[in-house]
């Protein structure tokens, strides 16, 4: 038990020659897996309230139909932002911050393989996010083109695309050595004993993310900087007068598009399957089947893209492939479900808040998984694609999916992590007040979406004002009740009482069982050894 | 209309069969029957919020697929309901294994835990059943995608650009082939900037419908000028992207005559929102009548007149103008109103630099357009040019809009080339 | 010191120092991004932003990797870390492969689908009169006349020049593990010498073409793929090369060790990868 010869162990840092900076300078320059844990984390939190308030704003304006508060085409930038910094500012480096967080101390590790680079993949991320930021103070704005970036409009937008494009190219390289660190972490840094097949899921759902991040973000690389060709310097991948393609801009984007929708949820599934287990008091139905399971995910989701361009005017075999391909992803997705619901049963359940979200998510995400479904079918999604449907879908399956995730696990490692307890009456009421604004204001977008409302415009015809005003306020609500969630964590950080050793009776795997409470800032120095 | 408290009991009741949760959400609420004060405050705020919205809505909800008027738009709608109605079973299921779970093992009800794991039988059983529901959903939509693919043996063809933020209709086959005009939206900016009330059909109007005759097996190709667009009429059940550059073909039948609209659903720009498409079906007879008028527009059509409605929409379309036309204004004033027309209009191509983005978009600054003959300028300006992104102008602005953007860039950036008054706009105006 | 140290007093794992590296480097890159937006919109100071923010790159390089080297040649690095090297420089190169599948995707995507689309029935038709499809093709909209560039020329001697210089690496390596000290700097040399070379007759075959062929970067999706293609390879030399280099004076200074020496063969894996990406390139820009 190194938790025990610890305390000898993180008295100093090493090489007391090198003394550690302090203040600013240690956030700046640490190579603790722990600080940059926290800080992907803070943020991510940041950036979920930057993009939040943009959603405000297309909520607002789309209170009532007629243009009210923003002209079209900083409409058109909020939405083009508020996408790209909800799955780039926000979901991916929240999983990547609790990645830097739990893997070290889940497999056993003194830190990440390698600590300085993990600093770097950090600190590029406030830059990039700044380039984004920045473009809105551009001559034209920030880009108006949606977060695919579709070619060849984004070569109608001003000096704002190419400061988004190369705030993609910095996320992408932060993305890359952060996956190829986690990647090597899990490979190589296991303690003796952590077999592959021993680790909690929640590495396993890393390690095959890293893969995912490390085959598609050099494609989106690719595709961004051919529409940076296209728009500076003559060329003509995306232009058909030149014998180019606007659908190969598509066909490149989504090879990384969908493989990112995936990235954003498999650590949720590792999430979730830690804490099922845990409020369950009862281990994993089938542990090496949810291994296969999301390794099969992670293998269909490179054959699938072509699912958000049945209406580009693919040829019927093609269609055809690509809806085949798509649904089989329900097959292990629903064995992840059935899983769950497996150790669920029997089990000795309780309902802490960690456990409400992960229940919500369960029950959520499945919506989103069917509606998912829906639209896979080519014949169907000719009808929905670009529809209000889609956006109902993709929030179902990223905001009550990854986000609540996100809040089931903060809630769930927040005591390991600080050492304090978060209010518990509060974070039931987030919960509930996010469960039920959530569903307000995106169940209705099927509705708005099934009558035919297009996505991305300001302005709305008629019969899909009252979707629009429950959506609205519902929206409302939701940011709203985020605000609590920041008062939780604030409270809890100051005030919060303390945690016990365990406080959660069924949490079984390393950092609960090997580790003190709240983890110190050096941990396994010494490999434990796990039998 | 309604009144909000039947309109809320009809429009619950039209959705138990597609909807699929109403039901587990209220279970799910149920779950915590500890925390009622919670969920007790919620339903009065959901009560509350329902009234508060049904009480401002202004027209029918409109939640499910809109009506289909051909075989096809028909075909998705049964599709759709059959996969809902499997959807909402396999949901049902599912959940109510878990809802028993969550009331039957919770521990305050002390329950003890199990300890069983692993069952490859188990887990293989709920491998074959998903799969084999996958192919029970995958079949029909596998037959329907082939229909809706297949474009042969059309009878009448119909070009379709998309530009932005109109749409151009040539008819290249058929009855009535060599037709040819430009639709887009006829809603006034009053009703979408809220100063006059919202017609009925806000949004969703424009000057020159697209008219097909019933019953006809229709061939669309679409094709854009600038950006991507997509045309898609939700009745039909077609919709497809028109790529710059490329022909892309879709088709429909129309078995229902009336009047069908949509808008574009690929982001194209900033008036993304503001392109609809209107088809009004006609009979066979009414259609030849129709073909006749456009062809030769000095005869009276008696037919749905489509025709005769748009030439005095076009030709309203400057009126606005005509009061201030007469005026002269001083070259300041023209570049200060310019300024901003050129914000609104043109900053997207050309930008604010006057340097554009070539080679997509040329520059004005110190273009021999700009500082060469003004009637050159007005007219590029006013028409367009054709098979470019430079739309034409002329409907969008009046005379002394496009007056002083043209004052605006022909003294801006470097450009010195004198004034351009409404009345120079006015005399080239066809 | 808390950290587990092995019999021959290696750490276990070293955990680096906290360093301002990275937070330079950061700002490195931002200045870059920022002068290139400037400098391709013709507004505000690009050049001195570029050029800041590659020379604070540079630093930033030449200060870490000296801190790495330092620390590898002060034994801080177990045979674990070593390890940790080369799962991450293998999953770094084969990112480096996918960003190159992007732009292979668009030249198969253009050959095979949508030059000879625009030149089918519809679109002869309707929208590009008299196209027919031929690969080089530069589009229906492109009117001016341009060669395609040759294989048999330049691009086969360079495909001879990298090839050879994949064998001189391999050279160098087997010198460096039997401790052939002077074979191992002759052949690090030869290597530099011949990537130097494949960049210069690069170099002279963009002239031909720019000057002889009228074969541009804006000569449509022939001109788009070959340029980038070639040019995102050229570059992965140039890097290559400039690695080379590094090992090379490291060499003469006499670092690395018979089993030790992980810096090299990672430079070395890149440089094949380098070597295969030509290869295709050779075959599907050049040959075929
Ligand atoms: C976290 C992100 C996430 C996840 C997990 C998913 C999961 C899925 N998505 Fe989604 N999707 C997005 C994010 C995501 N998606 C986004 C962001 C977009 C829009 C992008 C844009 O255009 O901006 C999108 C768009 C999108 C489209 C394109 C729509 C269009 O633009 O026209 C399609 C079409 O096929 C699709 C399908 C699916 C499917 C089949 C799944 C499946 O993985 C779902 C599988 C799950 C289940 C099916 C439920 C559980 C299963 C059971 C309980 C078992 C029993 C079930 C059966 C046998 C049916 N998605
Ligand atoms: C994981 C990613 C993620 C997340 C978390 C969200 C969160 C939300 N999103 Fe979405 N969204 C996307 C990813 C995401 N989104 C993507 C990819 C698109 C597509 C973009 C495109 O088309 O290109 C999209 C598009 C999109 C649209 C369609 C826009 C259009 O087509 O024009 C809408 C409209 O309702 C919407 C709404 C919301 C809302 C209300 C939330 C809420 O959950 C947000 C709640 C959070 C806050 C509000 C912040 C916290 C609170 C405060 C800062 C306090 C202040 C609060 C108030 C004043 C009330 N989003
Ligand atoms: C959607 C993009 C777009 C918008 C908006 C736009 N233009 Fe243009 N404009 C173009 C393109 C493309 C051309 C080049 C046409 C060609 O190939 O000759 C052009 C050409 C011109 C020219 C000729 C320049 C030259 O040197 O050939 C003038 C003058 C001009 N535009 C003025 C305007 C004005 C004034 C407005 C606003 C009221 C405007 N444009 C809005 C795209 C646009
Ligand atoms: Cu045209 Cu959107
Ligand atoms: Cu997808």
């Amino acid at each position: 038990m190194s938790a025990v010869l610890d305390p000898h162990g993180h008295a100093h840092d090493h090489d007391d020659h090198h003394h550690t900076p302090t203040g600013l300078m240690r956030w700046i320059t640490t190579t603790n897996h722990k600080d940059i844990g926290s800080m992907y984390l803070w943020f991510s939190f940041v950036m979920f309230m930057v993009g939040g308030a943009m959603a405000m704003v297309i909520r607002a304006e789309l209170f009532q139909p007629g243009l009210q508060l923003v002209n079209p085409d900083f409409f058109n930038s909020m939405t083009t932002m508020h996408g790209l910094i909800m799955v780039f500012g926000a979901i991916m480096p929240a999983f990547v911050g609790f990645a830097n967080w739990l893997i070290p101390i889940q497999i056993g590790a003194a830190d990440m393989a390698f600590a300085r680079m993990n600093n770097w993949s950090f600190w590029i991320l406030p830059f990039a996010g700044s380039l984004l930021i920045m473009s809105f103070f551009m001559p034209g704005g920030a880009p108006g083109v949606g977060w695919t970036m579709y070619a060849p409009l984004t070569s109608q937008m001003g000096i704002g695309m190419d400061l988004t494009i190369f705030a993609v190219h910095l996320l992408g390289m932060s993305s890359i050595m952060g996956s190829i660190n986690i990647v090597t972490t899990i490979l190589n840094m296991r303690a003796p004993g952590m077999t592959l097949m021993k680790m909690p899921l929640f590495c396993w759902t890393w390690l095959i993310t890293g893969y995912l991040l490390i085959a598609s973000m050099p494609v989106l690389a690719g595709a961004v900087t051919m529409t940076l060709t296209d728009r500076h310097f003559g060329t003509s991948f995306f232009n058909a007068a030149g014998g180019g393609d606007p659908v190969l801009y598509q066909h490149i984007f989504w090879f990384f598009g969908h493989p990112e929708v995936y990235i954003i949820i498999l650590p949720a599934f590792g999430v979730i399957s830690q804490i099922i287990p845990a409020f369950s008091r009862k281990p994993l139905f089938g542990y090496a089947s949810m291994v296969y399971a999301t390794a099969s995910i992670a293998i269909l989701s490179f054959i699938v893209w072509a699912h958000h361009m049945y209406t580009t005017g693919m040829p019927v075999a093609g269609q055809l492939f690509f809806m085949f391909a798509t649904t089989l992803i329900a097959v292990p997705t629903a064995a992840k479900i059935f899983n769950w619901l497996a150790t669920m049963w029997r089990g000795s359940l309780s309902f802490e808040t960690p456990m409400l979200f992960a229940l919500g998510f369960l029950f959520l995400f499945t919506m989103g998984g069917f509606s998912g479904l829906v639209l896979s079918l080519a014949a169907v999604d000719i009808q929905l694609h670009d529809t209000y449907y889609v956006v109902a879908h993709f929030h179902y399956v990223m905001v009550a999916g990854a986000l609540f995730t996100a809040f089931a696990g903060v809630y769930f490692w927040f005591p390991k992590w600080t050492g304090r307890m978060y209010d518990e009456t509060l974070g039931k009421w987030h919960f509930w007040l996010s469960m039920i604004f959530f569903n307000i204001t995106f169940f209705v977008q099927h509705f708005s979406g099934l009558a035919g409302m297009p996505r991305r415009i300001p302005d709305y015809p008629l019969m899909f004002e009252t979707w629009n005003k429950i959506s609205s306020i519902g929206s409302f609500g939701f940011g709203l009740s985020q605000l609590l969630f920041l008062y939780i964590i604030l409270k809890a950080l100051r005030s919060g009482e303390k945690a016990p050793a365990l406080p959660w009776e069924g949490a079984d795997s390393l950092e609960w069982t090997h580790l003190p409470t709240p983890a110190p800032y050096h941990s396994f120095e010494t490999p434990p050894v796990i039998k | 209309m309604l009144n909000s408290r039947s309109f809320v009991a009809c429009a619950f009741e039209q959705r138990a069969g597609q909807q699929r949760t109403k039901k587990e959400v209220m279970v799910f609420e149920r779950v915590s029957m500890q925390r009622t004060s919670i969920i007790k405050l919620a339903r009065i705020a959901l009560m509350a919020l329902a009234a508060f919205t049904l009480a401002g809505a202004a027209q029918a909800l409109e939640w499910n697929l809109r009506e289909p008027a051909t075989k096809i738009g028909a075909d998705i709608h049964t599709i759709h309901e059959y996969v809902m109605i499997l959807i909402v079973v396999i949901f049902v299921g599912v959940f109510g294994v878990m809802f028993y779970s969550v009331f039957a093992h919770r521990k305050s009800k002390g329950a003890k835990a199990a300890n069983f794991h692993e069952n490859t039988t188990v887990e293989i059983i709920w491998t074959v059943i998903p799969l084999l529901l996958l192919i029970v959903i995958v079949w029909p939509a596998t037959k329907l995608v082939i229909a809706q693919k297949d474009t042969t043996n059309s009878e009448l063809t119909i070009k379709v650009t998309g530009h932005q933020w109109k749409w151009g209709y040539d008819y290249v086959k058929g009855e009535g082939e060599g037709i040819s005009f430009v639709s887009q939206l006829k809603t006034p900016h009053a009703q979408i900037e809220g100063t006059e009330s919202k017609g009925e059909n806000y949004l969703l109007e424009v000057d020159n419908e697209m008219v097909v005759p019933i019953g006809k097996k229709v061939r669309i190709l679409t094709t854009a000028a600038d950006v991507i667009h997509s045309w898609w009429i939700p009745a039909f059940g077609a919709k497809q992207d028109a790529m710059p550059g490329f022909i892309r073909d879709t088709h429909f039948t129309a078995n229902k005559l009336g009047v069908y609209r949509g808008q574009c659903v690929e982001l194209c720009g900033k008036n993304h929102g503001f392109m609809p498409i209107v088809v009004r079906v006609v009979s066979a007879e009414d259609y030849t009548k129709w073909v006749a008028s456009q062809k030769n527009p000095g005869a009276v059509s008696d037919a749905a007149g489509p025709a005769a409605d748009a030439s005095t929409v076009v030709a309203a379309a400057p009126a606005p103008a005509a009061a201030s036309a007469a005026k002269t204004y001083t070259p300041a004033e023209l570049k200060t109103m310019g300024e901003k027309i050129y914000t609104a209009n043109c900053i997207g191509c050309h930008q604010a630099t006057g340097k554009g983005m070539p080679p997509a978009f040329p520059a004005l600054s110190g273009s021999k357009v700009v500082n060469g003959d003004k009637n050159v300028q007005i007219a590029l300006v006013l028409n367009g040019k054709q098979g470019t992104a430079m739309a034409a102008f002329g409907k969008q602005l009046n005379d002394t809009e496009l007056a002083s953007v043209l004052t605006y860039t022909r003294n801006s950036w470097g450009n010195n080339a004198g004034v351009v008054q409404p009345a120079d706009v006015a005399a080239l105006r066809k | 010191m808390g950290q587990h140290v092995t019999a021959q007093g290696t750490p276990d794992y070293y955990i680096p120092q906290p360093k301002p590296w990275p937070i330079i480097g950061s700002v490195g890159l931002f200045c870059m991004a920022l002068g290139a937006v400037c400098i391709f919109n013709e507004t505000g100071p690009g050049w001195p932003l570029l050029s800041a923010g590659v020379m604070i790159i540079l630093y930033m390089l030449f200060r870490w990797f000296g801190d790495v080297i330092a620390e590898s040649e002060g034994n801080l690095y177990s045979k674990r870390v070593d390890l940790s090297f080369r799962w991450s420089m293998s999953w770094f190169i084969f990112s480096e492969v996918m960003f190159f599948a992007a732009f292979f995707g668009a030249l198969f995507w253009a050959r095979v689908i949508s030059v000879p689309d625009l030149s089918n029935l519809t679109h002869n038709e309707y929208m590009w009169p008299g196209f027919t499809a031929a690969w080089p093709s530069a589009g229906p909209g492109f009117t001016e006349k341009f060669s395609p560039m040759g294989a048999w020329g330049l691009p086969a001697l360079n495909t001879f020049l990298l090839l050879s210089s994949g064998v001189t690496i391999t050279v160098a390596h087997w010198a460096l593990k039997v401790e052939k000290r002077g074979l191992l700097n002759s052949f690090m040399f030869l290597t530099v010498l011949l990537g130097a070379i494949f960049l210069v007759c690069q170099v002279i075959e963009y002239g031909h073409g720019y000057s002889d062929l009228n074969l541009k970067l804006s000569t449509g999706v022939y001109g788009s793929t070959f340029y980038m293609l070639t040019g995102f390879h050229g570059f992965h030399v140039t890097l290559g090369a400039i690695m080379l280099s590094v090992i090379l004076a490291r060499c003469l200074k006499g670092h690395f060790k018979p089993d030790h020496h992980f810096a090299f063969e990672a430079v070395a894996w890149y440089w094949h990868f380098v070597d295969v990406v030509w290869l295709g390139l050779f075959i599907f820009v050049y040959w075929l």
